[in-house]
């Protein structure tokens, strides 16, 4: 009994020892880090008109890449369960390459694809439509880099809440949105809100893909994280904590989302 | 419940139909999106690799800094990965099996990697390891800080693996063993860890793909000095020097690399499931992406 006891405390020490050094003291830091000079500094920086634009840049790519991979991320959803076909397991494996695609990879695509040489860049710079370092392309880049979340998250919930309602529904003489709106969409909503706040996260924090197609130019095509970014190496370190800290009160907003969903769904 | 979930081929019969469209209409939108938003895009940077022939593709590859960076990102994302599934299944253990003033914030805590966005962890990392360290720990732009970044980054996904299995294990199994006088490590190494194994290595190979193409995290950290350049970094410098090849070449063979952990993820997934009571997912994956642990536990969550 006493050598289980000694294991159980060995393990616990490691796996705790190991999640403070790694993960609490950073999140710590960033707290201390911000403030260090006073409050005042870092709040400058983020009201900077600079840190605004980027705040308000990071809110329109969240605003627009959302709402397109929620209702993507359901329709999909819908396909791949509740429609057998042959073609759904290439579907399926698409959907998951942004999981395992480098975001520089993702951010050079669009580049090569938008680009002056590119398929599409030539036709559409004589129309007059800009993708290229301004808003189109980054939120292609937003929308790459987080279309899995939505589908990987309705998709088990479909699977389990089975047929049963919506059979009887419409053999009540439903149709297929009243069945949908209120059958379906309510027994999965938990599902699909888990996947929306797991986009919103990505969709937020985006570097590696934006920073390629965005440019980076300050006050037009900077969002929060790029902004983080350039004032690091304009050494202003204070400007990177403070939008830093913003980021990360984000974030665990969305932790304190992905909980309290997780409750409402267990 | 499952029965019916096992049964989509009665569902479909039943004619529950997407709202408004066809399944055909569905399915043409579908494949017109993903082509226009993933395929296309990556099919130009195929393309462009091979612009000047297969010759010109491998000497960019084999070029000294594009093999060095390359040879480097493979390296650091094998430790890493070792030492994550190392500790991953410790904290998963520790998470499921043990308890502890606090457990329920830790748990939350895990996701923290995903949430924060990467450039935040690459700046915090600095601060909490490099020069003014208050550990008084300097790490930052060498090949450490390269691991230790990408161990922040690809924490949860281990622990987000193992744990549902972990929930979902059978311990009556480990009570026989014990009874016929198997010892803990026993116990662990032919029991527990077969049992464990198809998480884990579905964890392993997503973490592994993440770790390959991470570029945020490590930036600020580790930084773009000729030895400290992963593949992600030297792809962004070519982009900038106008080296389209060299960049494109360097990409599609972090592109196989992910196709080739993806199909591995797939076929660990249908191997894991033939094990599970109701294994038909109709062949869809299911991500260990943090999600998973409630969609799959929702009867049994110990909480």
């Amino acid at each position: 009994m006493s050598s289980s006891t000694a294991s159980r405390w060995g393990l616990r020490t490691l796996g705790l020892g190991y999640l403070a050094l790694l993960l609490l003291a950073p999140l710590v830091l960033i707290f201390f880090k911000t403030f260090e000079d006073g409050i005042g500094a870092p709040i400058d920086a983020i009201t900077s008109p600079e840190g605004l634009h980027a705040l308000k840049l990071t809110l329109i790519m969240v605003a627009i890449a959302v709402p397109i991979n929620t209702i993507f991320g359901i329709g999909c959803a819908l396909l791949l369960v509740r429609h057998r076909w042959k073609g759904n397991t290439a579907i399926d494996a698409v959907i998951n390459l942004p999981f395992a695609i480098s975001p520089v990879v993702i951010g050079l695509s669009l580049f090569l694809l938008y680009g002056a040489d590119g398929w599409f860049g030539p036709t559409l710079s004589e129309a007059g439509i800009k993708i290229l370092f301004s808003i189109p392309g980054m939120v292609l880049a937003s929308i790459f880099v987080s279309l899995p979340f939505v589908v990987r998250e309705t998709v088990p919930v479909l699977q389990e809440i089975g047929t049963d309602q919506e059979q009887a529904a419409s053999t009540l003489g439903a149709n297929a949105w009243q069945s949908f709106w209120r059958i379906t969409l309510p027994a999965i909503r938990w599902g699909v809100a888990y996947g929306v706040v797991l986009t919103t996260a990505r969709v937020l924090g985006e570097f590696g893909a934006v920073t390629i197609v965005s440019g980076q130019i300050s006050g037009q095509t900077e969002t929060l994280p790029l902004f983080v970014e350039k004032q690091f190496f304009n050494f202003n370190t204070t400007g990177a904590y403070g939008a830093s800290l913003l980021l990360a009160l984000l974030a665990l907003m969305t932790l304190l989302a992905m909980n309290l969903l997780k409750r409402k769904e267990a | 419940m499952e029965a019916h979930a096992a049964n989509p081929a009665a569902s479909a019969r039943a004619g529950i139909r997407l709202p408004g469209l066809g399944a055909g209409l569905g399915r043409g939108t579908v494949v017109l999106y993903l082509s226009l938003i993933v395929l296309l895009p990556l099919a130009a940077v195929v393309n462009q690799s091979l612009e000047g022939g297969f010759s010109a593709f491998w000497s960019a590859v084999t070029s000294p800094q594009a093999l060095a960076s390359l040879k480097l990102t493979v390296i650091c994302s094998l430790i890493v990965v070792v030492i994550n599934a190392i500790f991953g299944t410790i904290i998963a253990w520790i998470l499921v099996r043990d308890e502890f003033p606090g457990k329920a914030a830790i748990n939350a805590v895990i996701d923290l990697p995903f949430a924060l966005p990467t450039i935040v962890a690459s700046l915090t990392l600095l601060a909490l390891y490099g020069h003014d360290s208050p550990f008084g720990v300097d790490i930052a732009f060498t090949r450490t800080a390269i691991v230790v970044a990408l161990l922040f980054v690809t924490l949860p996904f281990v622990v987000r693996a193992v744990q549902p299995l972990l929930l979902e294990m059978d311990r009556e199994m480990e009570a026989a063993a014990a009874s016929l006088g198997a010892g803990g490590m026993t116990i662990f190494r032919r029991i527990i860890f077969p049992n464990l194994l198809p998480g884990l290595a579905a964890g392993v190979a997503l973490a592994f793909a993440r770790a390959l193409g991470e570029y945020g995290s490590v930036l600020l950290f580790a930084g773009g000095l000729p030895d400290t350049q992963v593949s992600s970094v030297f792809i962004r410098s070519q982009i900038e020097s106008g080296n389209d090849l060299g960049a494109s070449a360097v990409s599609v063979v972090l592109l196989v690399a992910s196709l080739i952990l993806l199909a591995g993820i797939t076929l660990i997934q249908r191997w894991g499931s033939r094990h599970e009571r109701d294994g038909d997912g109709g062949g869809l994956t299911v991500m260990p992406i943090s999600g998973d642990v409630i969609t799959k536990n929702k009867s049994d969550d110990d909480e």
